[in-house]
């Protein structure tokens, strides 16, 4: 496997208080980003998910731990690496009074790039931006605004793009269309990384997803794998008789009764039918039909990246921080 | 050898420059015309009306005497109000952000930001020049000296702007340094008067008003004469100079009110 475009080992980050007392909003982090992928940030408010981008992105002093971004250390070689960065941050923060082509071309010269008309008429257009190039900004509409943050983060072409929350407010239609332009820059080549509220985000568009709480990265790992191993399938047969209990025929499935014996509720396997929760369920039937236990509906729920989320965050919140 | 690239942006400190001075541009009238207003009318009052009624000064009209110190009092006054106001602003909406996050230091930051307040602070000199041609005759003694100590002392209080915005936490203290400081002090620092004019302790008293030394200063590129030698104003200036630029560096380096 080629070398992460972005490192980060040992990355702490405490906010002195104002009696001193600090708030730990990293702790610890290590983290590597590989070339070219969308990487989903998940975690719930005040989790440190804005301070890990601000710690890659000049905005936040980390108090330890190191970071390495395109094999430039950031703390050393700040210049060169930041260069290639780009970041859309969460809040609509931009001058109102500027126009739109000047505010973007502001960020290209920013970064230290010549002027070039053409790649800012194609940004613009890109992002549906390029009729209103001339009008000021606080005369666009919310979605339009945060499309200017993305022209303006675009502008000096970065290699690596953070995106935090970037359809927060967003209506669901806009959102689509962002996440589509999102895949759009991946195909480009940039590698992404996204925070975002939106679980379906994530589950949508990530190759890899991580998990912060507490300042803390509860894991990292490769969608789909995540969605095998702590996925699950549930599913609710409804039976034709009632049963007063599970027949011992059944006892290698993971089965309940529900709903005073008239519904039979199988939980367990994977998400994914490759790991054999479906197809379970699929073993289930033929079996109830041998063992002539009628039964007259089934639902079948895949447990969804939101459900392991919760799951996973609500456990870790019974134990001690 | 290092190349400049490395230590130093130019295309980012130049659009750093364009953008404050279209921002300036954009507000114009406050920028430009309200000072050249009320420096007008003091011309009016103080350099035509009041003036013709007063004896020369160090043999200089009296009209004449107090164009250097009403020059110094906008210089000070917008150049210190146009730098704060222009790194306040970005932290006060969060476009800051962007700043912070480019491949941008301290050097493009104060050549961006302090080099367009000192220019605005240059076009403004030059107007107001030309609008008191309209009120005083005048003749420029050292007309280089001049312009190098007004590019010194723009120059020098941008920079000094610069460390306010970044001081304040609300507009409050933004504008509280040049009501209740630099106004009163240019005021004080011999702008209507020459210093040594005031009576016993009070002359001395003066000298405590590190002001006093600038217009004195200017005044000696305008007309030969000065309460103080031009050196010892020079080494004043300089030096303030020299620590704003002490301090801004400890601020980058630090990252104080800029970097969480």
């Amino acid at each position: 496997m080629s070398d992460p475009i972005l490192s980060i080992s040992g990355l702490s980050k405490v906010y002195s208080g104002p009696k001193g007392g600090g708030v730990k909003a990293l702790d610890n982090v290590d983290l590597d980003i590989r070339e070219g992928e969308i990487f989903a940030l998940l975690g719930p408010n005040g989790a440190g998910k804005t301070t890990l981008i601000g710690a890659v992105c000049g905005l936040v002093r980390p108090t330890s731990g190191t970071i390495t971004a395109f094999g430039s250390d950031l703390a050393s070689d700040w210049r060169s690496a930041r260069a290639r960065i780009g970041l859309v941050p969460q809040e609509l923060s931009t001058d109102m009074f500027e126009t739109v082509w000047r505010a973007v071309s502001y960020s290209r010269g920013l970064f230290g790039l010549a002027p070039d008309k053409a790649r800012i008429e194609e940004i613009l257009r890109s992002l549906s931006l390029w009729e209103k190039k001339d009008s000021q900004i606080r005369e666009l509409s919310g979605g339009m605004k945060r499309r200017v943050l993305i022209a303006k983060a675009l502008a000096h072409e970065p290699d690596l793009l953070f995106l935090d929350e970037p359809t927060a407010g967003v209506d669901v239609e806009l959102r689509k269309g962002m996440w589509e332009q999102i895949g759009a820059l991946r195909d480009r080549g940039a590698t992404i990384i996204l925070t975002t509220h939106y679980i379906e985000e994530a589950e949508l568009m990530a190759d890899r997803v991580g998990i912060i709480r507490k300042g803390r990265i509860l894991m990292v790992d490769d969608k789909a794998s995540i969605m095998q191993h702590m996925g699950s399938t549930e599913a609710v047969l409804t039976l034709a008789e009632p049963l007063d209990a599970v027949p011992a025929s059944l006892a290698e499935f993971a089965l309940t009764l529900g709903e005073g014996g008239r519904s039979l509720i199988y939980r367990g396997g994977g998400a994914e039918e490759t790991q054999g929760g479906n197809a379970e369920v699929a073993r289930l039937t033929k079996a109830l039909i041998a063992d002539g236990i009628d039964y007259t509906g089934i639902d079948i729920h895949d447990s969804s990246l939101e459900d392991i989320f919760v799951d996973l965050v609500s456990a870790r919140e019974e134990e001690p921080a | 050898m290092m190349a400049l690239s490395s230590v130093f942006n130019v295309r980012s400190a130049w659009s750093i420059y364009k953008r404050e001075l279209m921002r300036a541009m954009r507000t114009a009238f406050q920028s430009i015309l309200s000072p050249v207003l009320t420096t007008s009318l003091y011309f009016i009052v103080f350099g035509t009306v009041i003036g013709a009624r007063m004896e020369p000064v160090d043999g200089v009209s009296y009209g004449a005497f107090i164009i250097p110190g009403l020059l110094m009092l906008t210089l000070l006054g917008e150049t210190t109000s146009n730098s704060s106001f222009g790194i306040y602003m970005p932290r006060f909406t969060g476009t800051i952000y962007e700043l912070l996050s480019a491949p941008v230091g301290v050097g493009e930051t104060l050549v961006g930001f302090v080099g367009a307040a000192a220019t605005k602070g240059l076009i403004l000199a030059a107007i107001i020049l030309g609008t008191a041609t309209f009120f005083v005759d005048y003749e420029i003694r050292h007309p280089l000296a001049a312009i190098g100590y007004i590019m010194l002392v723009a120059a020098s209080f941008s920079l000094f702007g610069f460390i306010l915005g970044l001081w304040a936490d609300s507009f409050e203290k933004l504008g509280i340094i040049p009501l209740l400081f630099l106004t009163p002090l240019t005021f004080l620092g011999g702008t209507f008067y020459s210093i040594d004019d005031l009576p016993g302790v009070w002359s001395t008293i003066a000298y405590a008003n590190p002001i006093a030394f600038l217009v004195s200063g200017l005044r000696w590129t305008f007309y030969g004469t000065s309460d103080v030698s031009i050196w010892t104003s020079l080494g004043m200036t300089f030096g303030f100079l020299a620590l704003c630029v002490g301090v801004i560096a400890f601020i980058f380096k630090t990252g104080w009110r800029l970097r969480e």
